[in-house]
């Protein structure tokens, strides 16, 4: 029997219909009107924005990633209905509005500057040299207001300039890295290159060495645990299985 | 008292040896200066043409700040207090500015509608007009370790004294850093170049230029006598000490000569505990002449 | 040798551009010469001081093509000192802003030598950026 040809599109639109309701769409009460870099559709109000996007009919390729506000991939710009504030989300975790308009920006153009920091030491000219631009920041608050994590990017970037590498690491620390703050920025600083190179620095200079793996890494480079992996590495197929599903019941501690 | 302070940038990197030495020099005639929280970077130069408004966010929204601390502290004053000249003069003139044009502030006030409406009250001076205003009786009486037989000439730039509205003393022969050294005990060489611009930014792309400048101002100050110079702003000092190595590249025959923040030659003739003087940042270590005079041990 | 100066409507738009953005009267100078003798970095300079305000009192956009204005330090000495109160840092800053706001900047923030950056307090690299980047 020939199976009928489903494209892609075809599914997922049928992956959208029942996403978050589980009902089937003539049965859906409400719906909103969104618009997508312009053009006007009508959707089931409780989707997400990366949801109704699908719905519409686009297949994402770019501007899309985890689906849990976790990757910084799905960067949206948007307005409300009436008004002239410019709000940003992130689309996998914002339910869509009546009267949405929104585009997304699937890349922020920033090269990286490289660095070696095992080279580098932790003072205020080190990120300057890296990042100059970080110098021009007019205090706008700008990247602030446009960070859909809520940090407040201003306060990190100031400590850039004052050299405390230990406020840049906190104050940055949930950065997703959407790039919508560098996007926005009028001094174009790319923050979260610069925020993730304080944190790096911080992490190794910064920071107490914990103890524990050190002492580990001791131990497996003195051959420790030599024999034990040679053993495991010669172990047949059907012997891997066996101690894996068995391995709840050891009590032997190492 | 207590007073709001504004430190900036450099205050707390380059030249923390400023603010080590004024905040100590400040207690001890009873003045305890508070660090403004959350405070950004001032811009260092104020913004000069008449439509620019963004240039002027940064400094009011520390005005934001102190106001909100000086409602804190109580009392009716309402003052911010900075060390660094640049600071003093780009958070006086725009703070100036918004006085003098209320729909300027309030288009402000608007921009940054998450910070609260900056009403106008606060009023910008340097620590050298504070010391003015307390009286330089009171920093005499302070004195345990006068500065005898030490031949100061005191710089002062630009920022700290012009344009007219902003400036702290007469631009062509201001006084007050005299009237402390001479509270000091110490020795005032008067250098007709202490009102000449350092070089400002030019530092960045043109240090010889600067190098020229600063061989000015310091050899005509050694000329008339000078052992010491003394200033009140990073990039001064930056000009005037750490070029030193530019300007022996261009005069071989100059003599080094030791640049310090007038706030360190309090630090040591109120005899103060060594750790305040921050003799470790200057450039030109002052220690051997300070030794040889015996002011310090 | 006479030099024939043409002064048509695009000249009195240049002067009238950088009139609103100094907010500086500048056609009140009358080339005493004062603040060329005031200004610490005139040896660096291609044409002094009061010949920029004589440049734009003409509106010679050529001016715009002279280093003057980017050898300034804002240190005002000029401003105190002219007779009729003319502000002269901010007509340089008008004729800096000019340029800077094409998106053309005077210095490579990219380009500082990195001992030289090390050395630098913040102070110098922050308002050497304001005056020379858009």
């Amino acid at each position: 029997m020939a199976e009928k040809k489903i494209s892609v599109m075809d599914k997922i639109r049928e992956a959208g219909k029942s996403i978050t309701s589980g009902v089937a769409e003539e049965d859906i009460k409400y719906w909103v009107t969104i618009h997508i870099m312009g053009k006007a559709y009508r959707v089931p109000a409780d989707l997400t924005i990366m949801q109704a996007i699908e719905y519409a009919g686009y297949r994402l390729i770019r501007s899309c990633g985890c689906r849990a506000g976790f990757c910084g991939a799905c960067s949206t710009v948007f307005r409300r209905k009436g008004e002239y504030k410019l709000q940003t989300a992130m689309a996998c975790q914002t339910r869509v509005e009546d009267g949405m308009f929104l585009v997304q920006i699937p890349f922020s153009p920033a090269e990286k500057p490289l660095y070696d920091v095992k080279n580098e030491e932790l003072e205020s000219s080190v990120i300057l040299k890296y990042f100059p631009e970080v110098a021009r920041c007019v205090s706008c608050n700008t990247c602030t207001k446009a960070c859909p994590q809520d940090l407040e990017v201003m306060d990190y970037v100031q400590a850039a300039l004052r050299g405390d590498f230990k406020a840049i690491a906190d104050g940055s620390f949930e950065c997703i890295q959407c790039g919508l703050c560098a996007i926005r920025c009028p001094a174009e600083i790319v923050q979260y290159h610069m925020a993730q190179f304080a944190r790096r620095m911080y992490g190794i200079y910064g920071t107490p060495r914990e103890k524990n793996v050190e002492k580990r890494v001791e131990e497996i480079k003195s051959g420790k645990f030599d024999k034990e992996f040679q053993r495991v590495m010669s172990l047949s197929l059907a012997e891997l299985k066996r101690i894996y599903t068995e391995q709840q019941n050891t009590r032997e501690v190492y | 008292m207590k007073i709001p302070y504004y430190p900036g940038c450099s205050l707390k990197t380059t030249a923390q040896n400023f603010e080590i030495s004024a905040l100590a020099v400040a207690k001890t005639l009873g003045i305890e200066l508070i660090e403004l929280p959350r405070w950004n970077c001032c811009g260092t130069v104020s913004s000069l043409t008449s439509d620019d408004l963004m240039h002027h966010l940064a400094p009011i929204r520390n005005l934001v700040r102190a106001e909100e601390m000086s409602e804190n502290l109580g009392g009716d004053e309402y003052k911010l207090v900075t060390l660094c000249s640049m600071c003093f003069n780009v958070l006086k003139r725009s703070n100036l500015r918004v006085k003098e044009n209320p729909d300027e502030l309030k288009k402000i006030n608007d921009f940054m509608y998450l910070e609260k409406d900056y009403s106008g009250r606060v009023e910008v001076i340097h620590f050298l007009e504070l010391l003015r205003e307390i009286g330089f009786q009171k920093v005499k009486e302070k004195v345990k370790n006068p500065l005898s037989g030490l031949k100061v000439a005191p710089y002062y730039g630009c920022l700290l004294l012009r344009p007219k509205e902003i400036g702290i003393d007469d631009p062509e022969d201001p006084t007050v850093q005299v009237e402390i050294l001479a509270a000091l005990g110490a020795e005032i060489v008067n250098n007709p170049f202490k009102t000449r611009c350092c070089g400002s930014y030019q530092t960045v792309q043109d240090k010889y230029a600067v190098a020229e400048l600063a061989y000015d101002i310091l050899s005509r100050a050694q000329k008339e006598g000078a052992e010491f110079v003394t200033t009140c702003c990073p990039l001064c000092m930056f000009n005037l000490a750490d070029r030193q190595k530019e300007v022996v590249e261009k005069y071989p025959e100059f003599r080094s000569i030791p640049v310090l923040y007038i706030t360190q030659l309090m630090a040591v003739a109120f005899d103060l505990d060594e750790k305040y003087y921050g003799f470790d940042l200057n450039y030109v270590d002052p220690r051997p002449i300070l030794k040889e005079k015996g002011v310090i041990r | 040798m006479i030099k024939k100066l043409v002064i048509s409507s695009k000249n009195v738009d240049f002067l009238n551009k950088i009139n609103e953005l100094s907010g500086e009267t500048i056609t009140l100078c009358d080339q005493c010469g004062t603040c060329s003798g005031s200004c610490p970095m005139v040896s660096e300079m291609d044409i002094t001081p009061s010949q920029m305000m004589r440049m734009v009192q003409l509106g010679q956009m050529e001016v715009m093509d002279t280093k003057a204005m980017w050898i300034c330090a804002s240190c005002f000495a000029c401003t105190v000192r002219c007779p009729r109160g003319l502000d002269l840092a901010k007509v340089a800053e008008a004729l800096r802003q000019v340029k800077l706001r094409e998106a053309i900047d005077h210095i490579d923030i990219k380009k500082i030598p990195e001992d030289e950056v090390r050395r630098l307090p913040q102070i110098a690299l922050v308002s050497s950026f304001r005056k020379f980047t858009g």
